[in-house]
């Protein structure tokens, strides 16, 4: 470890590199910007954002519930060249997953040709009774499909996991760009940066593309959101307020024959896309957990029958479980006949002996994570644990070996990041949202996530990672 | 609209009409113990809590009404479900759940309201009176009613904010009438007297109505005088005939709107028939209390049926 790839110098430690053509000229506005400047625009974007409202609650951690996600003012930039093939295979990746999904849950062709085993996806936590046997309009499981992204080098890009359900954070993309925008329209008139506020109306077409058969008319899209307290409130309200649909939790759904209605001051009013924000587990309490309150009791028999459509289809996770992430690289050729464009990283399945014989002995320098976790809960990182932290770990993994995965420890590259002392290399990921209905469509930038501690490989939000704005240029 | 959504405009609308009366309340309890009284300024206090449904839970946690106690429950206190804090908290995460059907200026008043409060809770107890307080709260109930009255869409969600408002200000004035009651009670040859007019005029002055009361009536303040004033005279932005003529418009648009009217029109309409033909000497035969007590009676009832209809979702 210790050489890095920083997206704007090039190599961390042979700084003869030179600047990075993408960064030409935020090199020069760097240099021009004035200390008091920088600090001056960190409290406007800091009280922006608490104005709107934009703030995150971790769950089971109390302390303040409108905390914000720390936002920073550094872009991160790619070229048109180098977006234009991450754009391929995003879209190459969503595709295949779909097609997955349809598969197993109809006839199951990937695993009578053996590519995948059966338990992994048959005996699968998130794999959906319910759904067998049952194709979605368009045969679209996953209609919003969030790729997590790492780099190590030029031209080295790793799918560090997908998500298929229901991927948070586009909110964050979308208001990170208007912040920049407003806070600094000088960057934007020198630079040509390709626009990404299309995105809530490509949602809107994606979610009215899959309307049910029984649908007449203009389809009726909502977002079904688990309520105010959900840490992705603000997120749901926002998308709803871009795309101009009704935010909606369960109480203000009911079924009646083979629709379901929404409760309005003008009586029912029919529904037809649901884009749901909430688990399998909480749809309907009549098919899944009796004890849910979030969900609409009978909603799966109306959708079984094609009088709405729930986005992403239950079951869709069974795509993007860790375990079955191994195995995407196999789903691409077996769906699609082509190579992968975007590599997995290399993962040891501890459920395997000796895979896990591996894992054990080279705990030291290995990421080991949950196959149901998420957040960056539940996972060790090797190199920065302490010999406790790594020897408490081994007991949990050998008490549950097919629990865990693990990976090695990449060397994230890192972008300049603002910082007390000034201007730091911190490393980063990115998430960019894909979007599929009758069509397969990716706006030009993500969510970049920063891990702002200094030599932290964890971005996500509840463990200090923070956020910046994703630059795409115009060729 | 949602009836969730329609509920949750209602409530912001109550809650924050809420808080500005808790404030008055705070002011007028102030104001009415600053001057001797033969009871000590105690039962003056314990009247206006009395009034306004406040003083068990004050009680049980504070025991005697001293004046900064009061000034905790009344304002800063998240126990007492009706303080300002509670009422601007509340009003706040009701917006933040329909924030989609706000514009954002509306949104930025109610945002920052409660962003203040939270940074007024961190300040020196010491450093706060009365006044500041009670003050600043008018002056956030103000931003938002002018931010919805500048640039929010008149479509149905406007009528249940203003539904929310009304019946919120209808309870509120009948309540703090009442507050007169209970100073009152103890000793009835007070009427008349010095001491009763300073009384009157706090209360006035607390509504922020002296000088329209003076503008409107002239000469002496009168029991009359005032109860004409704040129960049936037109003029005045918080009578409660003001009140129940401001739900019945919203009420209407609704039921256009909608294209159908039913039990809140009916019952609105027939509240508003009751008080236009209403005196002030009916009302002290039947008894001032007696008949505040009624109309607040009449109010809840009102929103159960507005609750019902509207914004309860029911299959209609």
């Amino acid at each position: 470890m210790g050489v890095f790839f920083d997206e704007m110098n090039g190599s961390g430690d042979r700084s003869g590199g030179g600047t990075r053509a993408p960064y030409a000229r935020l090199e020069e506005w760097l240099a021009t910007m004035p200390k008091e400047l920088r600090s001056l625009k960190q409290a406007e974007a800091e009280a922006l954002f608490r104005r709107i409202g934009i703030t995150f609650a971790v769950y089971g951690e109390g302390g303040d519930p409108d905390r914000l996600i720390p936002f920073d003012m550094f872009p991160r930039v790619f070229s048109g060249a180098e977006w234009a093939r991450l754009d391929r295979g995003v879209k190459q990746r969503a595709k295949a997953l779909n097609m997955f999904l349809v598969d197993v849950y109809g006839r199951g062709e990937i695993i009578r040709a053996g590519r995948v085993p059966a338990n992994l996806v048959y005996q699968n936590e998130a794999y959906e009774k319910a759904a067998v046997g049952f194709v979605p309009p368009k045969g679209v499981y996953s209609h919003i499909v969030g790729i997590d992204l790492v780099r190590t080098g030029p031209e080295e890009f790793f799918v560090l996991e997908d998500n298929c359900r229901t991927p948070s954070g586009v909110s964050y993309m979308l208001e990170n760009r208007e912040i920049m925008m407003r806070m600094f329209p000088g960057l934007f008139r020198e630079n040509r940066i390709e626009p990404i506020d299309s995105y809530a109306e490509i949602l809107r077409r994606t979610l009215a593309s899959v309307a049910p058969a029984k649908c007449k008319g203009d389809p009726k899209v909502v977002i079904l959101t688990p309520g105010h307290f959900n840490s992705a409130y603000y997120e749901h309200s926002f998308l709803a307020d871009l795309m101009g649909v009704e935010l909606v939790e369960g109480q203000d759904l009911f079924v009646d024959g083979e629709f379901v209605y929404a409760r309005t001051t003008e009586g029912p009013k029919r529904v037809d896309v649901i884009y749901r924000r909430i688990d399998d587990a909480f749809l309907d309490p009549l098919c899944f957990r009796p004890d849910s309150m979030l969900g609409v009791p009978g909603l799966m028999d109306v959708y079984r029958s094609g009088g709405v459509s729930i986005c992403s289809a239950p079951g869709a996770g069974v795509a993007d479980d860790k375990a079955i992430y191994t195995y995407v690289p196999d789903m691409i050729r077996f769906y699609l006949g082509e190579e992968p464009i975007l590599k997995n990283v290399p993962t040891w399945k501890c459920a395997e002996r000796d895979d896990l014989k591996y894992v054990l002995d080279n705990l030291g320098e290995l990421v080991v994570k949950e196959v149901h976790g998420s957040g960056g809960y539940g996972m060790l990182v090797g190199p920065k644990a302490t010999k406790a932290e790594i020897e408490a770990f081994r007991a949990q993994l050998v008490a549950d070996p097919s629990n865990y995965i693990a990976q090695p420890t990449l060397a994230l590259s890192t972008v300049p990041t603002f910082v007390d002392e000034g201007v730091a290399p911190r490393h980063v990921d990115l998430r960019p949202y894909c979007l599929v209905g009758e069509r397969i469509e990716l706006v030009k930038g993500g969510l970049t996530r920063v891990a702002l501690r200094e030599g932290s490989l964890v971005v996500n939000s509840s463990q200090g990672g923070g956020v910046k704005d994703t630059w795409v240029l115009a060729e | 609209m949602l009836s969730r959504t329609a509920n949750n405009l209602y409530w912001i609308a109550r809650y924050m009409e809420r808080a500005d009366t808790v404030a008055r309340l705070l002011d007028v309890g102030s104001r009415i113990s600053l001057i001797p009284s033969e009871h000590g300024y105690r039962s003056e206090w314990d009247s206006l809590l009395q009034a306004s449904g406040m003083a068990e839970g004050f009680t049980a946690k504070y025991g005697d009404p001293v004046q900064r106690n009061l000034e905790s429950w009344l304002f800063f206190d998240r126990d007492n479900p009706s303080s300002v804090a509670s009422c601007l908290t509340a009003a706040r995460e009701n917006a933040r759940i329909v924030r989609t059907a706000m514009t954002a200026q509306v949104w930025d008043a109610l945002n920052m309201a409660f962003q203040e409060l939270r940074q007024l809770e961190r300040q020196e107890r010491s450093s706060l009176d009365q006044s500041t307080l009670t003050d600043w709260v008018t002056r956030q109930s103000a931003l938002v009613r002018g931010a919805i009255d500048a640039n929010l869409l008149r479509d149905d969600g406007y009528n249940f904010l203003n539904l929310g408002y009304y019946l919120e200000r209808a309870d509120n004035t009948a309540r703090l009438l009442d507050v007169k009651y209970y100073v009152l009670l103890p000793r009835l040859d007070f009427v008349g007297s010095g001491l009763d007019n300073y009384q009157w005029s706090t209360l006035l002055r607390a509504m922020g109505a002296q000088r329209a009361f003076h503008w409107a009536y002239g000469g002496e303040i009168t029991a009359g005088k005032i109860a004409d004033f704040l129960i049936l005279n037109r003029q005045s932005p918080r009578a409660l005939i003001t009140c129940i003529a401001g739900a019945e418009n919203h009420l209407s648009r609704l039921a256009k709107t909608y294209g159908k009217a039913g039990a809140a029109q009916d019952s609105v309409r027939a509240m508003l028939t009751e008080l236009e033909s209403e005196t002030v000497e009916r009302i002290f035969d039947e008894g001032l209390h007696e008949y505040l007590s009624r109309f607040i009676g009449s109010v809840a009832g009102l929103g159960t049926v507005i609750h019902e209809v509207y914004l309860g979702g029911e299959i209609s």
